[in-house]
């Protein structure tokens, strides 16, 4: 560690206790870069003054792309030289973030060469972030990258890089091959990825199983969760298992089914399948005793986001179930229709939610083509948003 | 016949140099322009993106960043240290 360059006692201060501490990470690079000295001194300042010293937006980028570089300048270039441009690179992850020990070696690299040395293994995206460059820097970060066989991901008003749960992978609750879906979703739209060309940013996550890993249901503009169609598989003899090694099935199974589907009576456990509504719940306490059904698919939801402009959105069901063999084709021509739509009507910064939102889900229905039906009510009985009319009666 | 590529990446070029300063376009403001005026006919989205393509790739343009993305003409930035 190099000596230090300034006085930072608000920032030393986290690095008390036993947590894992962002500072201390800065500190240990400081013999990688001089820009992480800086890093410290204007972060201290921050704190200092309540208010950030950054500089946010701009035409920073490489040749081509309009995503993947998130510009950065300091407001105080004279005190803290080092940090006068500090860029963020987005790189856009294997799928499932699996790698080889290699290819992280070979990250660290490049970005050792060309940047701060510092990166977030991995940002709220999802991508891996190489946090801090200059501006001469970056097409030959970006040449290092593709050479290796990565790519930018991306950023601005365009695809987001897709990500998905480690799937088939590694889960046995996995409904659909997730890291099949995310990769082919990728590749399909490299250019929406690239090329900014929407009112504002799109999100694709895909999660396995109702568990929903990635948060896929409150973090994506178009979420695809795996589900099943069919009756939970349950093995009698091992919920008998639970049962006497313990395991409290009444009050720890059934009396937290949100649907109340499930009974016990001591020796068997019944499921009214008709009115589980797929929580995993009960999966996840025992596992060995209940599955997920056989006929398998996923569930797509549209219009999640995190409070930016306006507050955060959870995701509302767009079609209750697709065939994992249909998915993929289902998930285009949906995307293409809701993304003519959007691209139409959707005002600048306007999410698709939030477009959803202002002008009603059954005229935003209507105009991609499908019908309303019961699985779209988030809470039923309670608020429809879509009004059926004496002759619409099934 | 449709409208070549060149062409509409031409009228998007003028677009940009005439709003520079003005106005933040985006790229659906290029394309919705583009469309109306030569008609869907003619020009199609798939021909406006190419276009678009053209001119990030000749560096004629650039993506720039302010809370959207916008297409710009290349510059110095504002916010960039001497």
């Amino acid at each position: 560690m190099a000596d230090k360059k300034y006085e930072t006692p608000m920032l030393d201060e986290l690095e008390k206790g036993p947590w894992p501490s962002f500072v201390k990470e800065i500190k240990k690079s400081t013999d990688i870069s001089p820009a992480c000295q800086d890093l410290l001194g204007v972060l201290e300042v921050s704190y200092e003054d309540k208010k950030n010293h950054w500089k946010h937006g701009g035409i920073v980028g490489v040749m081509g792309y309009g995503g993947g570089i998130i510009g950065r300048y300091s407001d105080m270039p004279e005190q803290f030289p080092e940090v006068a441009h500090f860029h963020t690179i987005r790189v856009n992850m294997p799928t499932g973030w699996f790698y080889t020990s290699d290819a992280l070696r070979t990250l660290c690299d490049i970005w050792d060469r060309h940047g701060s040395g510092l990166t977030n293994m991995h940002g709220s995206t999802g991508d891996v972030i190489f946090l801090g460059t200059t501006t001469d820097e970056l097409e030959p970060t970006f040449k290092d990258l593709t050479a290796a066989g990565f790519d930018l991901g991306g950023s601005g008003s365009c695809v987001r890089t897709p990500s998905a749960c480690v799937g088939q992978a590694r889960c046995e609750w996995a409904c659909y091959d997730t890291l099949a879906a995310c990769n082919d979703i990728t590749q399909t739209y490299q250019d929406e990825l690239h090329r900014p060309a929407f009112p504002y940013k799109f999100k694709f996550k895909f999660s396995g199983c109702p568990n929903d890993c990635v948060a896929s249901i409150a973090r994506s503009d178009l979420a695809i969760i795996g589900t099943w169609k069919d009756e939970i598989q349950q093995d009698d003899a091992a919920v008998a298992e639970y049962a006497a090694s313990g395991l409290d099935i009444q009050k720890d199974v059934c009396g937290h089914c949100p649907s109340k589907c499930m009974e016990w009576d001591g020796q068997k456990l019944r499921i009214s399948n008709r009115e589980c509504v797929h929580c995993m719940h009960c999966i996840n306490v025992m596992p060995k005793a209940l599955r997920p059904g056989k006929e398998k698919g996923a569930a797509i939801l549209i219009g999640a986001k995190a409070p930016i402009v306006q507050g955060a959105l959870l995701a509302s069901v767009l079609i209750p179930f697709v065939p994992a063999e249909e998915l993929l084709d289902t998930i285009k021509e949906l995307t293409s229709r809701i993304w003519d739509f959007w691209g139409e009507y959707g005002k600048n910064r306007e999410r698709i939610g939030e477009l959803i939102q202002r002008v009603g889900m059954a005229n935003f229905l209507d105009a991609i083509g499908l019908d309303p039906v019961p699985e779209m009510v988030s809470a039923p009985r309670d608020n429809p948003y879509v009004y059926f009319k004496a002759e619409d009666k099934i | 016949m449709s409208v070549p590529v060149e062409t509409i990446a031409e009228e998007m070029f003028k677009m940009v140099t005439e709003y520079q300063g003005k106005k933040n376009l985006k790229a659906l403001d290029l394309t919705k322009a583009m469309i109306a005026k030569y008609g869907d006919a003619e020009c199609s989205k798939d021909d406006c993106k190419h276009a678009i393509r053209q001119l990030m790739d000749s560096g004629r343009c650039v993506y720039s960043y302010f809370g959207g993305s916008f297409i710009t003409l290349p510059h110095k930035e504002g916010a960039a240290p001497e």
